[in-house]
Formats: C-alpha cells, sequence, structure tokens
C-alpha cells in the first residue's frame, strides 16, 4: 500500500508540475513581464490577484505559472546531464577500478572540495548568462554524488557471481557494465537523481540571483523567491507561492523516486 | 575410465601453469610480494570425462578455473583448449563457446533483473544465433533438459527455490553447448535434500551432451559420485592424481589421507590418525620444503629440507610425497 501511495501522490505532484510547465502561458491571468503596474505593488491575495502581486505589481499567479518553464528545464535537463555524467564515470570507476578509479576518485574529491555553486559561477561567468549556459554550469558541477553512489554500487556488483558469469559467457566490458551492472546500481541513482533535481532548481535561484542565471525581467521560481527575500515579514505572499511551486515539485520528485525505484527492484515487486 | 579409451586426444590440457599475484608494492611499501596462487600445476581432461578437483579454500582451485576460462593471465605455463592456447590473441568468444561454468551461490550468480529467458537468450544473440525463432526453441529445449518447464522463462530469479536456481545456471552454462563444464562448488550452497537431484542432473546432462567436466570441491563425497579421476591440490600445487578408485581405496599423499579421514563414514575408521592438523599456511610464505610439511603428522627432517616432485608410482597414478612407498596399505571396509 505504501509504495501505491508515493507512486501516487509523487507521480501527481510531478504530472501537476509538468503540466504547469506546459500549460502555464494558457493558465496565466496577465503577461507576466509586461503588465507591471506600481499602482497595485504587493497586495495580497485576492479575487483578482489569485497569489497577490510582486513590487513592481505584477501578478503572481501568472509568473509562477510562467516560472515554472525555466525552473523545471533546468531542474530536469541540468540533472539529467548531472546523471549521466555521474553514473559514466562512476560505474566505469567502479568496474575497471586501476588508474582509471583513481583518476576518477581525485576527481570528484576535488568536485566535492569546491562548492558547486562557486563553480558554477565560474562557468556562467565564462559562459555568460543566459538559460543554456545555466543549464552547462549546473549539469557540470552537481554529479559528485551520483558517481560516488554509482561507484559504490559497481563495486559490490561486480562482485557478485552473475558478473563473473557473464565474463564467463563472452561479454565484453561496456556490455558487462549495461546489462549486468546499470540495472542493479539504478535504484540509488533514480533517488539522487530526483533529491538533485530540487537541488539544481534552488541553485538557479541562487545564481538567477546573483545575475548569471536567468535574466530578470522573465519569471523563474528561483529569481522570484530572492527577489521577495527583502518582503519576507511585510509581504509574505511574494516568497510563499513561489516557494510552495518549488517545495510541492521537489515533494513529488522525491516521492516519484522512491515509488519508482520500489517498482524497479523485482524482489520489492513480488512482495507487494 | 575404458569407455574413454578411444578419444586420447585431451579437450583440456595444463602445462606447468602457474598464476602469482604481486600483493602490496608501491611508492612507499617497496617490493611486492608473490602470491603463489597457482605453482606449477598440470593436468589434463579428455572428452566425456570428469576431472575432480579436491583442496581446501585458498589452495587455488578458483584461480586455476579463471585461467582455465581464460580471465587471469598464466605467469607461466600455458592452457591449452580443444587445440588452442587459452588466453594472448585467442578470442574470448571462442573459449566461451568451448568451456563454460557452474557456479557454487545460486543465488548471487543469477542477474535479478534479468529473467530466466533473457538469462539464457541474451548469450545465444552474442554468439550469432539471431534467429527469434531459434533462440525460443533452444531457450524451451534447455530448461527442458534441466528440468525446468519452458512457461517458467519469463519468471524472475527470486521466483524460484535454490535448486531452481541451479538449474537456470546450470542451463546458462550449457546454452552455448560448450565441450567442458567447470562446476565450482555445484553443490555446497544447497540444501542436503537438494544435492542428489543437482548431481544426478549434472550425470545425466553430462551422458545426453558428452561434456566433460572439471569438479571443483572441498568435500570428497561429491567429488566421489562424479568424478573419474581425481587431483588433489594444495597450496597451490597437485599433490597427488589418480583415478578415483586408486585416490579413494589407496591415498597414497597424508594428505589426501586426512581429507578422506574427513569424510563423515563409519567405514574410514581406520584413517582416524590421518588428521591434519593446523591450518592452511600463507602462500605469500610457504613453508620450506614440503610444503604440506608443518601439518603432516608423519613429517620427517627430509620433508623440511627439500620439496618432493609430483611422480608416478602407478600408471596414472602420481603422488608427490618423500614416503609415498609407505602409505601402500589399501584402505579397506
Amino acid at each position: 500500500m505504501k509504495i501505491r501511495a508515493n507512486l501516487a501522490i509523487g507521480g501527481g505532484l510531478t504530472v501537476l508540475a509538468l503540466a504547469v510547465g506546459i500549460f502555464g502561458p494558457w493558465l496565466a491571468h496577465t503577461d507576466p513581464i509586461m503588465d507591471a503596474n506600481l499602482m497595485n505593488a504587493e497586495l495580497p491575495p485576492s479575487r483578482e490577484f489569485w497569489f497577490g502581486t510582486d513590487q513592481q505589481g505584477r501578478d503572481i499567479w501568472s509568473r509562477v505559472m510562467y516560472g515554472a518553464q525555466i525552473s523545471l528545464t533546468v531542474g530536469v535537463v541540468s540533472q539529467l546531464i548531472n546523471t549521466a555524467i555521474g553514473t559514466a564515470l562512476g560505474v566505469t570507476a567502479g568496474y575497471w577500478g586501476g588508474w582509471w578509479d583513481d583518476f576518477v576518485n581525485g576527481l570528484t574529491n576535488l568536485m566535492l572540495a569546491i562548492p558547486s555553486l562557486i563553480f558554477a559561477l565560474a562557468i556562467m561567468a565564462i559562459l555568460g548568462p543566459g538559460l543554456t549556459s545555466l543549464l552547462i554550469a549546473l549539469g557540470l558541477t552537481n554529479w559528485s554524488y551520483t558517481c560516488r553512489i554509482s561507484r559504490a554500487q559497481a563495486l559490490a556488483v561486480k562482485s557478485q557471481g552473475y558478473v563473473q558469469a557473464a565474463r564467463v559467457l563472452g561479454y565484453g566490458d561496456f556490455r558487462i557494465m549495461f546489462t549486468q551492472i546499470l540495472p542493479n546500481t539504478l535504484g540509488p541513482i533514480i533517488v539522487i537523481a530526483t533529491l538533485g533535481m530540487g537541488g539544481t532548481i534552488l541553485a538557479e535561484a541562487a545564481l538567477s540571483f546573483l545575475g548569471l542565471g536567468v535574466r530578470p525581467p522573465s519569471p523563474s521560481w528561483g529569481s522570484m523567491l530572492s527577489d521577495a527575500r527583502e518582503t519576507i515579514t511585510t509581504a509574505p505572499w511574494l516568497s510563499l507561492f513561489p516557494g510552495m511551486a518549488i517545495f510541492l515539485t521537489v515533494l513529488g520528485l522525491n516521492l516519484l523516486g522512491d515509488g519508482l525505484r520500489d517498482i524497479l527492484d523485482p524482489q520489492s515487486r513480488s512482495r507487494r | 575410465m575404458d569407455k574413454h579409451a578411444g578419444a586420447d586426444q585431451a579437450l583440456l590440457s595444463v602445462e606447468d601453469l602457474a598464476v602469482y599475484f604481486p600483493i602490496g608494492g608501491g611508492v612507499f611499501s617497496g617490493r611486492p610480494q608473490m602470491l603463489r596462487a597457482v605453482d606449477g600445476v598440470s593436468l589434463s581432461i579428455k572428452p566425456g570425462e570428469s576431472l575432480g578437483l579436491v583442496g581446501e579454500s585458498g589452495c587455488g582451485k578458483s584461480t586455476l578455473a579463471l585461467s582455465i576460462l581464460g580471465l587471469v593471465d598464466a605467469t607461466t605455463g600455458r592452457v591449452v583448449l580443444d587445440g588452442k592456447t587459452v588466453g594472448g590473441d585467442t578470442d574470448r568468444r571462442d573459449v566461451a563457446r568451448t568451456v563454460q561454468m557452474v557456479f557454487q551461490d545460486p543465488y548471487a550468480s543469477l542477474n535479478p533483473r534479468q529473467t530466466v529467458r533473457r538469462t539464457l537468450a541474451d548469450p545465444l544473440r552474442l554468439h550469432g544465433v539471431s534467429n527469434a525463432g531459434e533462440v525460443a526453441d533452444r531457450v524451451a529445449e534447455m530448461l527442458r533438459q534441466v528440468g525446468l518447464r519452458p512457461d517458467q522463462a519469463d519468471l524472475y530469479p527470486h521466483e524460484f527455490s535454490g535448486g531452481q536456481r541451479q538449474r537456470i545456471g546450470i542451463a546458462r552454462a550449457l546454452i552455448l553447448k560448450p565441450k567442458l563444464v567447470i562446476c565450482d562448488e555445484p553443490v555446497s550452497a544447497l540444501d542436503v535434500s537438494i544435492r542428489a537431484q543437482i548431481i544426478n542432473l549434472l550425470l545425466e546432462l553430462q551422458a545426453e551432451m558428452g561434456l566433460s567436466y572439471l569438479m571443483i570441491s572441498h568435500d570428497l563425497g561429491v567429488v566421489e559420485h562424479m568424478s573419474d579421476r581425481v587431483a588433489v591440490m594444495y597450496l597451490g600445487r597437485i599433490v597427488e592424481t589418480g583415478g578415483w578408485r586408486e585416490i579413494f581405496e589407496q591415498p597414497r599423499h597424508p594428505y589426501t589421507r586426512a581429507l578422506i579421514a574427513a569424510i563423515p563414514d563409519p567405514l574410514t575408521r581406520g584413517l582416524a590418525r590421518e588428521k591434519a592438523r593446523g591450518e592452511i599456511p600463507s602462500p605469500l610464505n610457504p613453508p620450506p620444503g614440503c610444503t604440506f610439511n608443518p601439518r603432516c603428522p608423519h613429517a620427517i627432517d627430509h620433508c623440511r629440507a627439500a620439496a618432493p616432485m609430483l611422480s608416478a608410482i602407478d600408471d596414472g597414478h602420481l603422488v608427490s610425497c618423500w614416503r609415498a612407498d609407505e602409505f601402500a596399505t589399501p584402505i579397506s571396509a
């Protein structure tokens, strides 16, 4: 029952977030950028402005709807890049060992030692602001945990009899990694990836706040949250609604990740 | 052994094989030590023959198996399989089609995320059977041969019992129709009540498919049922080898006698004083002379000074012991 509840709630929230991301422009009441009216600044939620208005008098509901596009794109795409890099490095390092393992471990330690946001900042400084460079910067800087986890999993799996059996059957290294090791390391990787998505959505907020992410006035949940920092006591709805959007999306992704892991593990599937 | 008299071309011949592993050694720790896992082993298996390889954990049985499979490189000596030298530039897939392996632990040796069908069909496709119908037929046929139903092909390993899982492991080893199958402790992880079934299955399949077996075990009882010839391994070397009758009825090496004495059987009471003392020494630092001397109840000074060679005392019966002639007493019930 627990598995189904995870999957239902997580899947529901994720589908909702994705729906907002795709259909946001139709759900918005006003243009999120152009419809600024200082006469309406910082109005509390009302019938006209469901989520209230911000310092420039823009409708927060519309901005949250539009912001989903940027936040979800950053979260999903950069996390896909992270997962691909981390898994590729981790599985090969764990399986091959030797100098490659030492090299990957050194690289991972380096990544863990440098705060990833600082590293992302440096990349952004080179590439310049914008969505594409944001995706690249966040996609290159948050793979160290995925790498660690997948390396540990690969080490554990490679000593299993079925990997030995695959070698005896004449499988090549890459075939063994794809058919024997990867499927048996996927559970924790999915969980790390979904957890990390929340992190990258927040990292996008930080970079946007520093002026290196999505440029204002384009709305993203993170930049809205950053903008609302000064008015958190006087007009809490400015931070509440983008914050809730991030919270519900991250919660949904985590529950979905949990549910997926349970489904992907055939042993727990039969126990259900 | 008479039934194989016509086939004198060896299917497998291991020639003076040694496998050393460097242990330690680095920038700060000086020269690496050499672990002599296999230290000059020669043996051969004819088509259709079963050779039992017996020895304690850590004596080098598994390393020997891995080098026969081409997964560990020989330090010296060579392995010739079906006329071709294993390792070097020999194609790994050629080796795979000739020799396969049945693993000890049926729980760890099956990929939990692959159905039985995938476990059996993937190797066929890898080895060039591309026709979907032929793959399906061979999988179904193989399952029938190991005593499972073809409709069980789409189940996952955890849906089977330990004995059934070992049948799947055997099916995987035989799906490529190898000539030699290395069985690494094939029943020691199974319930005693299931062992006989699996042993009988292996014997039936041997007759059906004309297989040769290298039966690795620390349990002489299993080897006794399954082997035409027996080789006893101690600390990387073969200390005694011969037909199973000679080994079980006239064991010459004190180590073989100790192993036989350890079989729980009221008839071997006569060998009660033959027990080996202590533990197997480290292969990093083997004792001088005969490597068995610290544990041997019959060791004399000469055993501590010089290592005996494996020499024939009878047709096909080889022993490496200075005092082998003194242990000619047959074990009689």
